[in-house]
């Protein structure tokens, strides 16, 4: 029997019919990933072994004590730490680092009951969209293997595509869930910042980083939203507002939802099929009773400069602690402390993240702060701002979720400022803090599109609504790449 | 455009604890040039009158209770770490 | 020419709450090595701060003890350097808005008052413990990492050793009154730093400064600040420049020694750390930490002087400690006269926990027991020789002096008769000695006196043994 094709529902009534056993389920979905991962590549680790032990331990719960996410298998991004599994966050630094506790979403997950199959390819410290940056492999694009599948949560979006795991966590500082979402045509959000516990998550950039989930459908994305929300007293940045039941916000029903279009990310850059896949999908979304309108956020352009400045900042600051000193890799020829730091530093970080530091350390600097750093922080508030005032009028703003689709293997632009535009629709985003997803919309040459909805501050409900509703009027989320069909 | 020197490169990277080949300095020093022109597009922007955004949600006064708890275990703790005597981390005596 | 001082202070003083700044892990002084650790203070991948309410009460009681204002908003900063004892490679501080700001400490030297102002009053974390062996590597206590601080700054008010060591010693009293530090510099839970220059006796402009580290006591404070200025002095006369610079005091040889240049290292880099959230202080709160300030070292000075007759003196020293003026008061409440029983503490007690190495807690004195003694002096019970006695007693066994006076039968003999009687026998047994006094050697009375205490173990009434000797000497 193959369970690759089953609803998250079909599951749960197998198993609770016991038709099937979480231990065949966690064997079924291990042997997936045998066959499929020689050519994704979208796991750095898995850990069999313990999978099948939790597996039939949780056979042994009685089933009415079971939620909707009980004994399904789960991925999840190696920037987010698990006790006793190496945590590598796609680093040399951390090659070995086998951290001593568990994130709180991974608490989470273990209470839900899901079973934890393996850590996810991402690029290195989630520095990238591509995935190629990770010290260990290059994840490809289940739908074109010579295609990156985005990143940084490229393992995790690769992972879900190609049928291996129906869900999956991300990480998200400027895009690294929707990007590779709509790269690989999976769903993925990014929660309001505070929404999910960000304890346990290798930071990069502190200010911005979320935990989300990546997976098939709008339904399951909702519902392992609802197992890792809620406020954590370990993370002082998480927040105490009650979580809704997402599900319940699953209707169909979006008559009179009010959409806004921004000018600015239908504008230069973004390429024609995007641009188009977005206004089939307003037509829609308009045949579902949904209005929109064009509006402004007047200060995009000015979101990816004060990006960098902040994400890297951040990052310079959050990575000085990888020094090779209390953990993480030590420089085998230094003789002095400071060899230790600068050869163990040099010896295990790749180009882009020296790159980030470099550039987070000088925009800090003395003498550079206030042009830059707190420039960038100022530019942030207006570009808040633009997204509250549309929020004063409109229920989400809709985009592409990704200029392009995904690139080429090794063809990603050069040229830093070309790398970063990349970004220009999803890092308003995080400066802001409001959620946002990316669902399936398209193709384009044989690659996915991907639609971003993006919400107010906590209205997860309202996204997560309307994006039900629009993939309960299209097919997209029901293709499926040839890799599924592959012995 | 360039407004960095390879000399001020190396001096970030000093701060940053980065020894640097010299094919890397080269070209971070164009990277970081980049990257300064780019963020150019701030100056703008009137931002006289605006207030730094610190942090992407408006929390106060998130404290804990002082109370102990979760305490690390020693031994768990060395497990990670290179070298280590008498429950001590080891590193080299700093020479300048 | 000559040369004004010109000194700054920093002092660092750990906060005794339960737990860490930013863990759960204990902060408490004295555990093995990396046994009060949490994931935290590791800073591996992953962990956040979370701040200890406690920190936030004890920071703003210090700053309101030393009249700082208190700021409405505060948020932490991140300071960012490189050392093995630093695991973030940031130290989360106080950089833009720190809990409290000016402030003052008023200071006596040589019976002048005058106040020091205070620039600011600020958290943060305490760095682990590095330890150098003479093998060429050093070994990384984390226990320290994480223990709240206050790092109290000074203007540049202070214009002598002197003064810098009153106000430490002030500054120390009134931290130690308010209970949230136990400020002992042996332990390390009170540091200072002096930055310290000299100007030209009626210039404006500051000199350069140099910066005067590891000063472990008040004493090597008063000798550092001494030796620097000496050293500064010579090379100003001698036309050559001040760099600035870092310098150790070196116990050892009492100089003070050059440990780096400062320089474009010292970038730290702040940013507000985006894990904590701003802290916003309410009157209600501020209120209510004030209601817990107890009388301070001040306060109670104008008390012993104004109330008990106390001169400025005893009650300067008697409220240097919260402890020796909590006895202090313990013991006058008890019935003592105020004045002896601050004789006794300033005196007596004061010696033996100097020469014991002890605090007054460790001893077995209480007020009632020193009060007991004080009376029985008073009435005449006991001799202040005797007296002595009874007070080692007290202090090493504890108890009430009437009782160990009764056991040890050491009631003073007043008895006229027996007195007498003891008298005369000496003056038998001395008869050279009666000649000698009547010759006009004066001495011989003090050694007939001697005689007649020793023969009586010490109980005789001295003042009647005087008094019944000359009678005695006359009949001869």
């Amino acid at each position: 029997m193959t369970l690759l094709n089953k609803t998250t529902a079909e599951l749960q009534s197998l198993l609770h019919n016991k038709e099937i056993t979480i231990k065949e389920l966690t064997e079924e979905t291990f042997a997936r990933v045998a066959k499929t991962d020689d050519k994704v590549q979208a796991f750095i680790s898995t850990n069999e072994e313990k999978a099948l032990e939790r597996a039939e331990q949780l056979d042994n719960e009685p089933v009415e004590n079971r939620g909707p996410l009980f004994g399904l298998p789960v991925g999840i991004k190696d920037n987010i730490v698990t006790k006793g599994i190496t945590t590598t966050s796609a680093s040399r630094m951390l090659e070995d680092f086998i951290p001593v506790y568990d994130a709180t979403v991974v608490e989470k997950l273990n209470q839900a009951g899901m079973v934890s199959i393996g850590k996810l390819n991402l690029d290195e410290f989630a520095m990238g969209s591509t995935t190629e940056t990770s010290a260990f492999k290059t994840t490809c694009n289940p739908w074109n293997l010579d295609h990156v599948p985005g990143g940084s949560s490229g393992g995790s979006a690769a992972a879900v595509a190609a049928g291996e795991v129906p869900f999956a966590l991300g990480t998200d500082t400027g895009g690294s869930i929707r990007q590779p979402a709509a790269f690989c045509g999976v769903v993925g959000m990014k929660p309001t910042y505070g929404r999910v516990s960000r304890y346990g998550l290798i930071a990069l950039a502190s200010s911005l980083d979320q935990i989300g989930p990546i997976t098939r459908t709008v339904e399951d994305n909702a519902l392992l939203l609802q197992a890792i929300a809620g406020h954590d007293e370990k993370d002082s940045s998480s927040s105490s507002k009650e979580v809704p039941n997402y599900i319940e916000h699953l209707t169909g029903d979006i008559r009179g939802i009010k959409i806004g279009v921004p000018k600015e990310y239908m504008g230069v850059g973004v390429g024609e099929d995007a641009k188009n896949a977005v206004l089939e999908a307003l037509k829609v979304l308009e045949s579902l009773g949904a209005e929109w309108e064009e509006v402004s956020l007047p200060h995009t352009t000015y979101a990816l400069p004060a990006y960098y400045y902040i994400s890297s900042a951040e990052a310079s600051s959050n990575l000085s602690r990888y020094d090779g000193v209390h953990f993480g890799y030590r420089s085998e020829d230094a003789k002095s402390l400071d060899e230790i730091y600068r050869k163990s530093r040099a010896e295990s970080f790749g180009r882009d993240v020296k790159r980030r530091i470099l550039l987070g350390t000088y925009a800090l600097s003395a003498g550079h702060y206030e042009e830059y750093y707190k420039k960038a922080q100022k530019a942030r508030m207006l570009v808040a701002q633009d997204f509250a005032n549309v929020f004063s009028k409109y229920d989400v703003i809709i985009s592409s979720a990704a200029p392009t689709t995904a690139y080429k293997i090794d063809g990603e632009p050069d040229d830093i400022v070309t790398k970063y535009m990349g970004d220009i629709l999803t890092t308003p985003i995080n400066l802001a803090g409001v959620p946002a997803i990316s669902v399936p919309c398209g193709f384009s040459n044989g690659l996915p599109l991907g639609l971003q909805i993006i919400g107010n501050h906590f209205d997860e409900a309202t996204i997560y609504k309307v994006a039900h509703a629009y993939e309960q009027a299209t097919d997209f989320h029901k293709r499926t790449p040839a890799i599924w069909e592959e012995k | 455009m360039t407004k960095v020197t390879k000399e001020e490169l190396l001096a970030v990277a000093d701060r940053a604890m980065l020894a640097l080949t010299d094919e890397e300095a080269d070209l971070f020093t164009e990277d970081l040039a980049t990257f300064i022109g780019y963020a150019d597009k701030l100056n703008e922007l009137d931002l006289e009158n605006v207030v730094p955004m610190t942090h992407a949600l408006q929390q106060i006064n998130v404290m804990r209770e002082d109370v102990e708890r979760d305490v690390l275990d020693r031994d768990e703790m060395l497990r990670s770490v290179k070298e280590h005597q008498n429950g001590e981390i080891k590193v080299p005596t700093i020479l300048s | 020419m000559n040369f004004e001082t010109i000194i700054g202070l920093e002092v660092h003083v750990e906060l005794k709450t339960n737990t860490k700044i930013f863990s759960s892990a204990p902060s408490h002084f004295g555990a093995e090595p990396n046994k009060n650790i949490h994931v935290t203070d590791l800073a591996y991948p992953g962990v956040m701060p979370v701040l200890n309410k406690s920190v936030v009460d004890f920071g703003m009681k210090a700053a309101m003890a030393l009249n700082c204002d208190i700021a409405d908003v505060m948020h932490f900063d991140r300071k960012h350097y490189f050392y093995p004892d630093n695991p973030k490679a940031y130290q989360i501080s106080q950089e833009d808005r720190p809990i409290g700001v000016g402030g003052w400490v008023e200071i006596e030297v040589d019976g002048k008052k005058k106040k020091i102002r205070l620039n600011r009053i600020h958290l943060e974390e305490d760095a682990g413990k590095l330890t150098h062996t003479e093998h060429g590597y050093s070994l990384v206590d984390l226990n320290r990492q994480g223990t709240p601080l206050i790092e109290i700054v000074s203007e540049a008010d202070i214009r002598s050793a002197d003064e810098a060591y009153a106000f430490l010693e002030k500054l120390k009293a009134i931290i130690e009154y308010t209970g949230v530090s136990d400020c002992r510099m042996e332990e390390g839970s009170l540091r200072c730093d002096a930055n310290i220059s000299l100007r030209p006796v009626g210039q404006k402009e500051f000199g350069t400064k140099t910066e005067l580290k590891n000063l472990n006591s008040f004493n090597f404070v008063r000798r550092g600040i001494i030796k620097e200025v000496e050293r500064q002095e010579k090379i100003l006369l001698s036309g050559g420049v001040i760099e600035q610079e870092t310098r150790r005091y070196d116990e050892s040889t009492g100089d003070t020694v050059l440990m780096r240049i400062k320089g474009s290292a010292d970038d730290y880099r702040f940013i507000n750390d985006p894990d904590l959230p701003e802290i916003h202080i309410d009157e209600d709160w501020k209120a209510r930490i004030r209601a817990e300030i107890p009388e301070l070292p001040d306060a109670r000075k104008d008390r012993y002087m104004n109330e008990l007759g106390l001169p400025a003196y005893d009650a300067m020293v008697l409220t240097l400690t919260k402890e020796m003026s909590d006895f202090y008061e313990a013991t006058v409440e008890a019935g003592a006269d105020p004045k002896l029983a601050s004789n006794w503490l300033m005196g007596e007690v004061s010696a033996y926990l100097n020469a014991e190495q002890k605090e007054l807690a460790e001893t077995k004195l209480t007020p009632e027991g020193l009060t007991s003694m004080i009376k029985l002096i008073e009435d005449g019970t006991i001799s202040s020789k005797i007296a002595k006695k009874v007070f080692k007693e007290l202090i090493e066994k504890g108890g009430i002096a009437d009782d160990i006076v009764k056991a040890k039968g050491l009631v003073q003999i007043s008895d006229e008769g027996t007195l007498r009687k003891m008298v005369a026998e000496t003056l038998e047994a001395n008869p050279q000695s009666i000649v000698d006094y009547k010759d006009g050697k004066g001495r011989a009375l003090g050694f007939l006196v001697g005689q007649i205490m020793k023969a009586s173990k010490g109980q005789a009434n001295p003042q009647l043994v005087n008094k019944i000797l000359l009678e005695e000497i006359e009949k001869h």
